[in-house]
């Protein structure tokens, strides 16, 4: 036996144990939206104020009075997380804090279509606020009714399966870089390492910085529990939700290089939202998801 | 000092006496040279207060509410078609106790399109739970918003200022403009008890079940019953300091009256007029101006109207399918309380036309022909 040992490889964590978060939440199993705002909160550390309009974490964090978070929350109204996270950073810089994080926290519903006015006027502003967009893709928390953020096929409880959602998902991220932000990133449960070091650097930018986090929802997508990273994993290594940021709007990078893209079948495949599909409809998807890709390989140069 | 300034730039001396911290607000005519100013205060450094140039009337309350929860002093303007697009705002800033204060110029609701004067945009949002200061001065614009920060943070509820489009907002008036120095003494900073901080982490306005809700909203209520002892307090202190009352009824030759008209906003000074002339004539008459209409401030009413014979409200609003606003609240206000006069009601004004001394002598001569109200509404000079 060989007295000479190897160097074991260490790997280094890089995801801060601090949390922000305690167990005692309200969250389905296997919930996208709940890691994403564990990991979040792990990034910016306790010193940031939420506001959290009508969504899935409306209630996620206990009703009142118990919160499952440590950093301070304003619970808006449904189209107002931008204009409200405006007003919270106006306020608490005219009362001597500078340096609390403001958060506008909303689903896709909240994002991409009730609350898009007041995110683009604070985005054309340039507000010194963090938007995070955590999309599980429908009005998960009235029930599972489609948003312009619920993809091609999908059925949900308003896109019956006689007529599923026949129109693409919106490109939130492209309107956002149209806004000329300092910062866009993307991010998924299924990467936390790369979740939290793209929100640690946004927190050293000033300006509007906008994230879209892709969450899994297995009540909406008909999905287990279980396969709720597995799901968020797929879509980013099928480029169904590839990593990336944008910096001032022009600069894009691609934070995940996809060698071998996988095809997206298996992922339709173990959504209960996609069984309807038929081939030529998952081609059509897998068309879609190609186009998108090509043209952020374009855009990143 | 004394300044000649419109309606408009009254409101925003008054935010800027008042020190606000936070303005976010939207464009609309009539109310436009509120912000304007404001701006430039901003601007020029005379105001150290962040303006926030939002894309909506939601987005400025919505701001606003964010500000004030942060523990900060805020001001907005709005109008008409803004005030209406507030409207969920409005509920939130009171429900969730944001001591905000609010200009309002009372502009006719579309369509048509109109942006002349009536109360049917503010009145519309009477149980949103906020205060309605009506004004018929400038000189009361800028007393009535400083006094208005003073009461709403003490109670922790918002409250809006509200003048008369055109025949306020654009009148030009001499207004003896407060010192700075007393105005701070009067209102000192704004220190809420409770303010969203990370040293203090809580959830505010999270899911509140039917075991909790109810006791909010009687809180509010309560609250708001404070309300009318709290306006008379800080008003006669006001007069101490700066030698004018704020009330919350403003009569005018109502001690010996018979006959009252009751009126709210510039409309309750050409009713003065009236009052004068009818006197001429052997009428013995006199006003009751409304300057706040929530809260309702009941006991006042009752004691200036249960000395007369016939009160007739003159109202520049309709709730459709009922009769006139403030008809209704007065009418309400002497139900079942003993000796009080028959009350007419009378709809005059709407869409900016002109509400005249001779509207008042025409009304006059209506409720002084008969001896009960044998209708709701009276329109005055309807052309049809």
């Amino acid at each position: 036996m060989s007295t000479e040992t190897k160097k074991p490889k260490k790997m280094t964590l890089t995801i801060p144990a601090d949390e922000a978060m305690a167990c005692g939440h309200l969250a389905c199993q296997g919930c996208g939206a709940t890691l994403a705002m564990r990991y979040m909160l792990k990034a910016l550390g306790q010193r940031t104020a939420l506001c959290i309009p009508a969504c899935c974490w409306a209630v996620i964090d206990g009703p009142y009075p118990y919160s499952a978070l440590d950093v301070p929350i304003y619970h808006c109204a449904f189209e107002t997380a931008a204009s409200t996270a405006t007003g919270v950073k106006a306020g608490l810089e005219m009362v001597g804090d500078k340096e609390t994080t403001v958060v506008a926290w909303a689903g896709d519903g909240g994002t991409f279509d009730i609350g898009l006015q007041a995110l683009s006027g604070a985005a054309e502003r340039d507000e010194d606020i963090i938007y995070v967009c955590y999309d599980n893709e429908a009005y998960m928390n009235t029930g599972i009714q489609r948003s312009s953020a619920t993809p091609y096929g999908a059925w949900t409880t308003t896109t019956p399966v006689k007529h599923f959602k026949n129109r693409p998902k919106k490109d939130i991220v492209a309107i956002m870089a149209a806004h000329r932000i300092p910062y866009i990133a993307t991010a998924s449960v299924s990467h936390p390492e790369d979740f939290v070091k793209k929100m640690k650097k946004a927190k050293g930018i000033k300006g509007t910085r906008f994230f879209h986090v892709f969450a899994p929802c297995p009540t909406g997508w008909k999905s287990r529990p279980e396969d709720s990273i597995k799901l968020a994993r797929m879509a980013v290594q099928n480029a169904y939700f590839p990593l990336f940021e944008i910096e001032g709007g022009e600069t894009y990078t691609i934070n995940l290089k996809l060698k071998d893209k996988k095809p997206i079948d298996d992922y339709i495949r173990i959504q209960g939202r996609f069984r309807h599909l038929k081939g030529e409809q998952i081609a059509s998807v897998q068309a879609e998801v190609d186009a998108r890709w090509e043209r952020l390989l374009k855009l990143a140069g | 000092m004394k300044k000649v300034m419109m309606g408009n730039h009254a409101l925003s001396f008054g935010a800027r006496l008042a020190r606000s911290q936070v303005i976010a607000a939207y464009p609309i005519t009539p109310q436009t040279q509120v912000v304007e100013l404001l701006s430039e205060m901003c601007a020029d450094g005379s105001l150290d207060a962040k303006f926030i140039k939002v894309e909506s009337e939601h987005s400025a309350m919505a701001a606003c509410i964010g500000a004030s929860v942060a523990g900060a002093r805020t001001f907005t303007a709005t109008s008409a078609q803004g005030l209406a697009l507030m409207h969920e705002m409005l509920h939130w800033a009171s429900g969730g106790r944001h001591p905000v204060v609010m200009g309002n110029i009372n502009r006719s609701m579309a369509p048509g399109w109109s942006i002349w004067t009536d109360q049917n945009d503010s009145l519309s949002e009477r149980d949103t739970g906020w205060m309605q200061y009506y004004c018929a001065s400038n000189q009361e614009v800028v007393d009535t918003v400083i006094q208005a920060f003073k009461v709403s943070e003490a109670l922790m509820i918002p409250a809006m200022v509200i003048l008369d489009a055109f025949a306020l907002s654009h009148t030009y008036e001499v207004v003896d403009v407060p010192d700075q120095a007393l105005v701070d003494a009067y209102l000192p900073p704004f220190k809420p008890v409770i303010r969203l901080t990370p040293d203090d982490p809580r959830a505010f306005g999270g899911l509140t079940g039917s075991e909790h809700y109810m006791e909010l909203r009687y809180r509010l209520q309560k609250d708001m019953e404070k309300a009318p002892a709290l306006i008379e307090e800080t008003g006669r202190e006001y007069e101490k300091t700066f030698g004018r009352n704020l009330g919350l009824v403003d009569p005018y030759r109502c001690d010996d009256a018979e006959f009252i008209f009751v009126t709210s906003g510039t409309a309750g000074y050409t009713a003065r007029v009236a009052v004068d002339e009818l006197r001429e004539g052997g009428v013995k008459a006199g006003n009751l101006r409304m300057k706040v209409f929530r809260p309702f401030p009941f006991a006042r009413v009752r004691e200036v109207l249960g000395k007369a014979k016939r009160a007739a409200v003159v109202d520049r609003n309709c709730s459709y399918g009922a009769h006139g606003i403030f008809y209704q609240e007065v009418k309400s206000a002497l139900y079942g309380e003993a000796g009080m006069p028959p009350v007419f009601g009378y709809i005059a004004g709407l869409g900016g036309r002109d509400i005249t001394v001779d509207s008042f002598k025409e009304v006059a001569a209506h409720a002084l022909a008969k001896d009960r109200a044998d209708e709701e509404i009276v329109w005055i000079g309807v052309k049809i």
